[in-house]
């Protein structure tokens, strides 16, 4: 699987003097873009909050959790803010309670998908999914939880896989793909039953492909990939680098 | 004035939370000449009391005997509160559920034990296939998540119960906390 495929391009904000400038409106605030910008970040320039997940600057986009949709009001439709292009006159609500509703049914369901056990996690305290629950204001699971059985990998020297915490956003991918050129991670099956494998579904330590840079693990929203022999205290992650490594790439610094 | 009545109990869970209940240290002295507690691993009463006003379940459903106290307390209470996080989502007490019964059962009584190998059968609840959070079984009125919840979000849903009101929970505690 190639993430980047027929997706905006990766620097969605980037200059371009010959670029059309859009007018729209979030929440009934006038606002401005270039083609080719997304709604989330133009959102962000305004500092209007949309929530996100699978979405990290300096990856390409992927569009794939959809916490950050966001409602057109002329349609009626929600659409993802991250890989979704505003048109001229747009109206977009960020916040409607459509939105909020949608985002908190998303987040339970990706909760019910895993076995999260937030107590006993690696990432208590510094995980990006629990931070979202907070965030919406979730008090409970109403779905059902699924309770699959999913054997974490432990065979990397440096670091661990809980595919019991991961939920399919695919930074690790990604970053792997884009930033590192390792390209050891993918993705095995399809929908609900998807998981993160590396490279021909063997054990990460066994991975020929695996420079053992931890990007990887600093990308990851939650628990599923860590630094082995780190505290729940220690194992915060440092996200800082992709956008000084993009920034030096695109300006050829490197 | 009438003292609320209050029940408490803990299914499958590690009674950290009735522990948490208890570290709210003197203001229980306060609480305790406005509450009644009529049913409780803390108190004596041995029967699930008519007319409860407020019950606090900790722990998951995992038994039973879990379900049948659950759905006695539910019917007997005007609200019922999911205290913790064994409660809310399963936590810990669910992390069984993605192996089956009989396996986690022979790991503990066969596998891992040294001596003599006997599962119990005689005076203990069957288990569930799954231990399930409270909601899954009976209507919750409030859940205050944490693994335990912090005695002084306890305390604030219970003097705001005290007070007529539901509160909001949203940021007194969370998953794990
Ligand atoms: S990954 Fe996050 S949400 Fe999941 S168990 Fe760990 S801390 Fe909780
Ligand atoms: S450690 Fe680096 S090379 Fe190995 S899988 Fe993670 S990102 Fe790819
Ligand atoms: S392992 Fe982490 S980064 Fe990779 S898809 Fe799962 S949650 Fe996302
Ligand atoms: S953040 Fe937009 S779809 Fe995940």
């Amino acid at each position: 699987m190639n993430p980047s495929a027929n997706l905006p391009p990766r620097q969605a904000t980037v200059n371009d003097a010959l670029s059309r400038i859009l007018t729209f409106k979030i929440n009934d605030r006038d606002v401005s873009a270039r083609d080719g910008e997304t709604i989330l970040s133009v959102a962000s320039r305004y500092n209007i909050k949309i929530p996100t997940l699978c979405h990290l600057d300096g990856l390409s986009p992927y569009g794939g959790c959809r916490i950050c949709v966001v409602e057109l009001k002329q349609s009626g439709k929600l659409v993802p803010a991250c890989i979704t292009c505003p048109q001229e006159g747009a109206e977009i609500l960020t916040h409607s309670q459509r939105v909020v509703e949608s985002r908190k049914k998303i987040l339970e369901l990706i909760f019910s998908e895993r076995n999260h056990v937030c107590a006993v996690c690696v990432s208590n305290g510094h995980c990006e999914l629990q931070q979202l629950a907070t965030d919406l204001g979730l008090t409970h699971i109403h779905y059902a939880y699924r309770y699959p059985h999913l054997a974490v990998d432990a065979s990397h020297h440096r670091f661990v896989l809980d595919p019991n915490r991961c939920v399919l956003c695919l930074r690790c991918v990604r970053v792997c793909a884009e930033i590192e050129g390792a390209h050891t991670w993918d993705v095995m099956g399809r929908g609900i039953s998807s998981q993160i494998i590396a490279d021909l579904n063997q054990p990460w330590g066994s991975s020929p492909t695996c420079t053992s840079c931890g990007k990887c693990v600093q990308v990851c929203p939650t628990g599923a990939l860590s630094e082995k022999g780190k505290s729940v205290a220690e194992m915060v992650k440092n996200q800082e680098f992709l956008p000084y490594l993009q920034e030096m790439r695109d300006k050829k610094h490197y | 004035m009438n003292k609320v009545r209050i029940a408490t109990t803990w299914l499958d869970g590690c009674s950290g939370c009735h522990m948490s209940f208890l570290d709210i240290d003197q203001r229980l002295a306060d609480l305790a000449d406005k509450i009644e507690i009529v049913y409780s691993p803390l108190v004596d009463a041995l029967k699930i009391p008519d007319g409860i006003d407020v019950t606090f379940v900790e722990g998951a459903v995992s038994s039973e005997d879990d379900v049948r106290k659950v759905r006695l307390l539910r019917e007997r209470s005007k609200l019922l509160i999911a205290l913790g996080d064994c409660a809310v989502t399963g936590n810990v007490s669910a992390m069984r559920n993605s192996f089956g019964v009989q396996e986690v059962l022979d790991r503990v009584y066969n596998e891992e034990t040294a001596g003599e190998k006997v599962m119990p059968t005689v005076g203990v609840p069957r288990l569930k296939t799954h231990a399930c959070p409270v909601h899954s079984y009976v209507n919750v009125d409030a859940f205050l998540p944490g693994c335990p919840p912090p005695s002084d979000a306890i305390y604030y849903l219970i003097s705001e119960l005290l007070e007529g009101r539901i509160p909001d929970m949203v940021g007194k505690s969370r998953f794990g906390a």
